[in-house]
């Protein structure tokens, strides 16, 4: 439980002590470190505001202030209340029939990568994965994931050579799990900025074509206050039903989760931990709001592969 | 995105300076909460001489302040090539960046020869390879999981032989906290510096517009391995304002020196403090 922020509370209400009577009024130095701490951590500004509004009162109780370790005591509120709106532990995925899995987000934040772990976790669990490369966009993208895909023995569809329209690709692609018989088809698409209308259209073409059961938004853990855009519209977009948090052996604090769940509503599926197709795992939302409140060593939070 | 900066400016046009709504539009753009504190407390102690009308203007003018007037073109060396390692953590857009670099140098009239140093992730070396296709530049590869440090080694050797310009190296992301990649970037600096002790002349950290504090974390940490000489803050096409370069330029005084703005080669740009603090706020 001790912190950087824990220690900075406690000072703060040690210096309280010494002006005898603690009021709401300097209390209001404490929120102020915790609003910083979630600031700094990437949560939304306003998803913090809103937070500290909340959990004021809670955290102002009577019983918080007559403990001898106050600082403590409402950086354990902050926890709770964070690990609540992180939500459940392992959410699962829905494989029921026809399984497909959309993947999508923002440019670089993980999706072929995570694509394949996905497989590998499939394939581990016994069931039969197959990979569809749909980004025509990037340079070597769908080598990429073929070359995953060989990795793990996973069947991969491509493009026919020189396809330029992703509609006419995805149709190809569902005739192709179709030949392919029984299998979780996970659908890897190219990275697009939420701003741009042109290819947000274009992915939602390709999800009315594929009726995907679960649709993933793949997010850096490193993202900023951008979240909420991001989050807000490709949810307009494609109808979320996850979220994936990459990156997370980094040392960001990644409160954009936090973001990222309040406005879409959507469950954590799973988080990255690394490069190899098999650094992928359950999400734990206690962990997670430890990390986002900046407590513990963060690098312990992430069990080990 | 014009209509959202002037609704921004719309705001703050009464007389009264609203402060919580200015700190909350500079935190909105990546600028940190302290840094973001600590303009506010600056413009504050001017407050009497301000309008709320003017706020917007004095807060750029603020912030521009902090950052250089112009970036330092690339400029290449007499009789030998200069040497520029792109680096950086997972996805922050390296290779791009270095397929544009190449290809605006390229445009420059300068000679150019890329170096295929991320030998890790799946179809790395492809990518670059595409664009040293289409750009019509040379480039050195290495096999697969094979030593970064000796492709730069050898595409050293073809730049200096055909008496190119400049030699790009795009290297494979990493995070800043991951020791043993670490140690590989300092090896590939200190292999480059057998062959002209100099060199890296130029070391470009590629950092993601899109990332929120921990891009100064990066900034800090691979400075601390090999001293920066610029960044490259790419998706700035994207919503993600770029707001951590400042915070960047101001701790550790590694200035911006070019912009990404799309996947296109073509969309790269050398920064332009004045253009970015009108987009910031
Ligand atoms: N350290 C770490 N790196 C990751 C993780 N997930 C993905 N990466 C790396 O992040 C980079 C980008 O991953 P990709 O899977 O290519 O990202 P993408 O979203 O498919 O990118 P685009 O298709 O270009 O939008 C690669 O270097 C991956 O190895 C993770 O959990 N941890
Ligand atoms: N919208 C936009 N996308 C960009 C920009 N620069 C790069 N990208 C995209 O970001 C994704 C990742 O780019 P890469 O160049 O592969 O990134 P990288 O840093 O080399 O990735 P790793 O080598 O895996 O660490 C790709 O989808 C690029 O097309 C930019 O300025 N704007
Ligand atoms: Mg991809
Ligand atoms: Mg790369």
């Amino acid at each position: 439980m001790f912190s950087l922020l824990t220690d900075k509370l406690e000072d703060a209400f040690r210096k309280l002590r010494g002006l005898g009577k603690i009021s709401e009024s300097n209390v209001s130095d404490a929120m102020r470190e915790i609003r910083m701490a979630l600031l700094e951590a990437d949560v939304d500004f306003k998803v913090t505001k809103e937070l500290i509004e909340a959990v004021k009162t809670r955290a102002l109780g009577e019983e918080v202030l007559k403990t001898v370790t106050p600082g403590q005591q409402i950086v354990k509120i902050f926890s709770d209340e964070l690990t609540k709106i992180l939500g459940d532990d392992a959410a699962g995925l829905d494989l029921s029939q026809p399984s497909r899995i959309l993947m999508v987000g923002l440019n670089g934040a993980g999706k072929t990568t995570t694509s394949a772990k996905l497989a590998y976790w499939l394939k581990k669990q016994g069931k039969r994965p197959l990979l569809i490369a749909l980004d025509l966009y990037r340079p070597a993208a769908v080598t990429q994931l073929q070359v995953l895909g060989q990795q793990l023995n996973v069947p991969v569809c491509v493009p026919a050579a020189g396809e330029t329209d992703v509609v006419r690709a995805t149709r190809a692609a569902l005739a192709w799990v179709e030949q392919q018989g029984a299998g979780i088809a996970i659908f890897d698409t190219a990275g697009r900025q939420e701003v741009d209308d042109a290819l947000l259209n274009e992915l939602k073409k390709v999800r009315d074509l594929v009726k995907p059961g679960e649709t993933l938004l793949v997010a850096d853990a490193a993202t900023g206050q951008q979240a909420v855009a991001v989050a807000s519209k490709f949810n307009e977009t494609v109808a979320l039903t996850g979220l994936i948090m990459t990156k997370l052996d980094g040392d960001a604090r990644g409160g954009s989760l936090l973001s990222m769940r309040q406005v879409t509503g959507c469950p954590v599926k799973f988080i990255g931990v690394g490069e190899k197709v098999d650094q992928l795992e359950v999400f734990h939302p206690d962990r997670m709001a430890q990390r986002i409140l900046g407590m513990g060593d963060v690098v312990s939070l992430v069990e080990k592969a | 995105m014009a209509g959202f900066f002037k609704s921004l400016i719309q705001r703050f046009t009464k007389p009264d300076i609203d402060w919580d709504d200015l700190e909350a539009a500079l935190i909105a753009g990546d600028l940190g909460p302290r840094l973001s504190l600590q303009i506010v407390d600056d413009l504050k102690d001017q407050a009497r001489k301000l309008h709320g009308a003017d706020i917007v203007q004095v807060t750029r003018e603020h912030i521009r302040k902090i950052l250089p007037e112009a970036p330092k073109p690339l400029t290449r060396l007499e009789g030998k090539p200069k040497v520029v390692l792109v680096i950086g953590v997972n996805g922050t857009g390296k290779t791009t960046s270095t397929a544009k670099l190449a290809h605006l140098l390229h445009k420059g009239g300068h000679k150019v020869v890329l170096a295929a140093a991320d030998t890790f992730r799946a179809a790395a070396v492809e990518q670059l390879e595409v664009w040293s296709q289409r750009l019509n530049i040379p480039m050195v590869k290495g096999p697969p999981n094979g030593d970064p440090a000796s492709v730069c080694f050898e595409a050293y050797d073809l730049a200096s032989k055909t008496g190119a310009d400049f030699l790009l190296c795009d290297t494979a992301g990493r995070l800043h906290n991951k020791h043993n990649l670490m140690e590989e970037l300092k090896k590939i600096h200190r292999i480059l510096g057998r062959k002209d002790s100099t060199s890296p002349h130029e070391v470009l950290l590629v950092v993601d517009a899109t990332t929120g504090s921990n891009a100064l974390q990066q900034a800090r940490e691979f400075n601390k391995i090999i001293p920066l000489s610029g960044v490259i803050v790419t998706k700035l096409d994207g919503s993600g304002k770029g707001g951590i370069l400042v915070t960047i330029q101001q701790e550790l005084g590694v200035p911006t020196r070019y912009i990404g703005l799309g996947e296109k080669v073509e969309e790269f740009q050398a920064f332009d403090s004045q253009r970015f603090v009108e987009e910031l706020l």
